[in-house]
C-alpha cells in the first residue's frame, strides 16, 4: 500500500517536473511548481523527515510562489491585472 | 584637529554623493565618442528563424552534454544503502548515541543543527539577513529616489487599494491569520521537541503575515510592523544569536563549566541554549519572509 503511494507521488512528480518545461504561460508554471512542492513535501513524510517536509510545505508551496506571483507583475507577465 | 574636520566633511560629501569635480566638463570633452555596439543588433528575430536549425541544434547538443555530464557524476557516486559509504561514519553514531545526553533536545535534528554545528546556522541567518538588505537597498522606494509619477502612481495605487472590496480574502484572512501565526509559534518553541524548528516555523509565521498584509493593506500592517521595527528584530537576533554561542564557545564549546542547565528532555525549557536560538532564528526568518513580501509589492515595509 504504502509503496503503491509512494510510486504514484513520484509519478505525479515526473508529470510536474514534464509539465513545467511543456506549458508557455508563466502563471500556469508556478501553479504547477505549488503542486510539485506539496507533492514533495508529502515524499519528505515518507522518508521520515518531517522537518524538511514542514519547510518545504511553508516556503515551497507557500512564500516562494507569492514571491514568483510579485516577481511576474513586476516585469507585467500577468495578463489580467493592473499593471499586466 | 580643523584638517580632519575638512577631510571627514568630504569623506561625507563623497559618501552622500554631492561631491563633485569641478572641471568635469573638460574631461567629458576630450573623451572620443565611442561607438555603440549593441548585442540587439546581431540577434534579431530575423537572423534566428534564419538559423532555425543551428539553434535546435545547439539547444540538443548542449542539453545532452549536460545529461552526460549528470550522468556520469552520478555513476561515479558511491553505491546507495552501502554500509561502508563514506556518509556511514563515527559522526553519525556520536550524533544518534549521546545527542540527547549532550544537547539536552529529543529532537536529533534541532541538536544537530543548533548545537554541534551552531556555526553554520549562524552563517546561514546571516545569508538571509543579507539577502533582504540586498532587496531592501534595490527595490525600497522612499522619499529619496522618488520621482514625480512615481509618487503619483503611488497615491493612485493606494486610493485603489482603499476602495476595493475583497470579502473573501478579508473573511479568509480574519479566520486564518491568527491560526497560522499561532501553528507558527507552536512550531518554533517545540523545535526541540519535536519537528519542526526556527526555520519552518519563522517561515509559517511569514506566510501568515503576508496573507494578514494582503488581505488588510500594507497600512494597517504599518500600525504593529515598520521598518524599524523589522532591523530592530533581524539585527537583534542577530546579535542575541552571537552573544550566545560566544558564550558556549569561551566556555570550551563542549559545554565544559556551562552554567545554563540541560533540564529533562522533554520539557518545554531543556536543551540549554537551543529554545533561545531557536526563537532568534524564527524572528529573523519572519522577518525576511516578510520583508521580501513587502518590499516586491510596494517597495516598502
Amino acid at each position: 500500500m504504502s509503496t503503491g503511494i509512494q510510486v504514484t507521488l513520484l509519478l505525479f512528480l515526473i508529470a510536474c517536473a514534464i509539465g513545467v518545461s511543456f506549458t508557455r504561460n508563466l502563471f500556469i508554471a508556478v501553479i504547477i511548481f505549488m503542486g510539485y512542492s506539496s507533492i514533495m513535501a508529502v515524499i519528505w513524510l515518507f522518508l521520515e523527515s518531517p522537518d524538511l517536509a514542514i519547510t518545504q510545505a511553508a516556503v515551497g508551496a507557500g512564500v516562494d510562489s507569492v514571491l514568483f506571483f510579485l516577481t511576474l507583475k513586476k516585469v507585467h507577465a500577468l495578463k489580467g491585472t493592473r499593471e499586466g | 584637529m580643523n584638517e580632519k574636520k575638512t577631510f571627514w566633511k568630504h569623506l561625507q560629501a563623497w559618501v552622500d554623493g554631492e561631491e563633485v569635480i569641478l572641471d568635469a566638463d573638460k574631461y567629458i570633452v576630450s573623451r572620443p565618442k565611442r561607438e555603440k555596439s549593441d548585442w540587439r543588433s546581431h540577434f534579431t528575430m530575423e537572423y534566428v528563424k534564419e538559423h532555425r536549425k543551428l539553434y535546435m541544434f545547439l539547444s540538443i547538443a548542449i542539453s545532452v552534454l549536460f545529461i552526460g555530464i549528470m550522468l556520469g557524476v552520478v555513476n561515479g557516486l558511491p553505491e546507495f544503502g552501502n554500509p561502508h559509504n563514506p556518509a556511514n561514519n563515527e559522526v553519525m553514531e556520536r550524533y544518534l548515541e549521546s545527542g540527547i545526553e549532550e544537547t539536552g533536545a529529543t529532537n536529533f535534528v534541532a541538536g544537530m543543527i543548533l548545537d554541534y554545528r551552531a556555526f553554520d546556522t549562524f552563517a546561514e541567518a546571516n545569508v538571509l539577513f543579507l539577502a533582504v538588505m540586498c532587496a531592501v537597498i534595490l527595490l525600497k522606494k522612499d522619499s529619496k529616489n522618488y520621482c514625480a509619477q512615481e509618487e503619483q502612481e503611488k497615491y493612485e495605487d493606494n486610493i485603489f487599494d482603499e476602495r476595493e472590496k475583497k470579502p473573501i480574502l478579508q473573511m479568509g484572512g480574519k479566520v486564518l491569520a491568527p491560526l497560522v501565526i499561532l501553528y507558527g509559534i507552536y512550531v518554533i518553541l517545540n523545535g526541540h521537541l519535536s519537528p519542526g524548528g526556527g526555520f519552518s516555523g519563522g517561515s509559517i509565521i511569514g506566510a501568515g503575515l503576508i496573507l494578514y498584509a494582503s488581505a488588510y493593506g500594507q497600512k494597517k500592517m504599518r500600525t504593529f510592523f515598520t521598518f524599524r521595527t523589522f532591523t530592530a528584530i533581524s539585527v537583534g537576533c542577530l546579535l542575541t544569536y552571537c552573544a550566545c554561542k560566544t558564550y558556549s564557545f569561551f566556555t570550551g564549546a563542549n559545554h565544559v563549566g556551562f552554567a545554563i542547565p540541560k533540564g529533562t528532555p522533554g520539557d518545554i525549557l531543556s536543551g540549554g541554549f537551543i529554545l533561545p536560538l531557536n526563537i532568534c532564528v524564527g524572528l529573523i526568518v519572519a522577518c525576511t519572509m516578510y520583508g521580501f513580501f513587502a518590499l516586491f509589492t510596494k517597495g516598502d515595509i
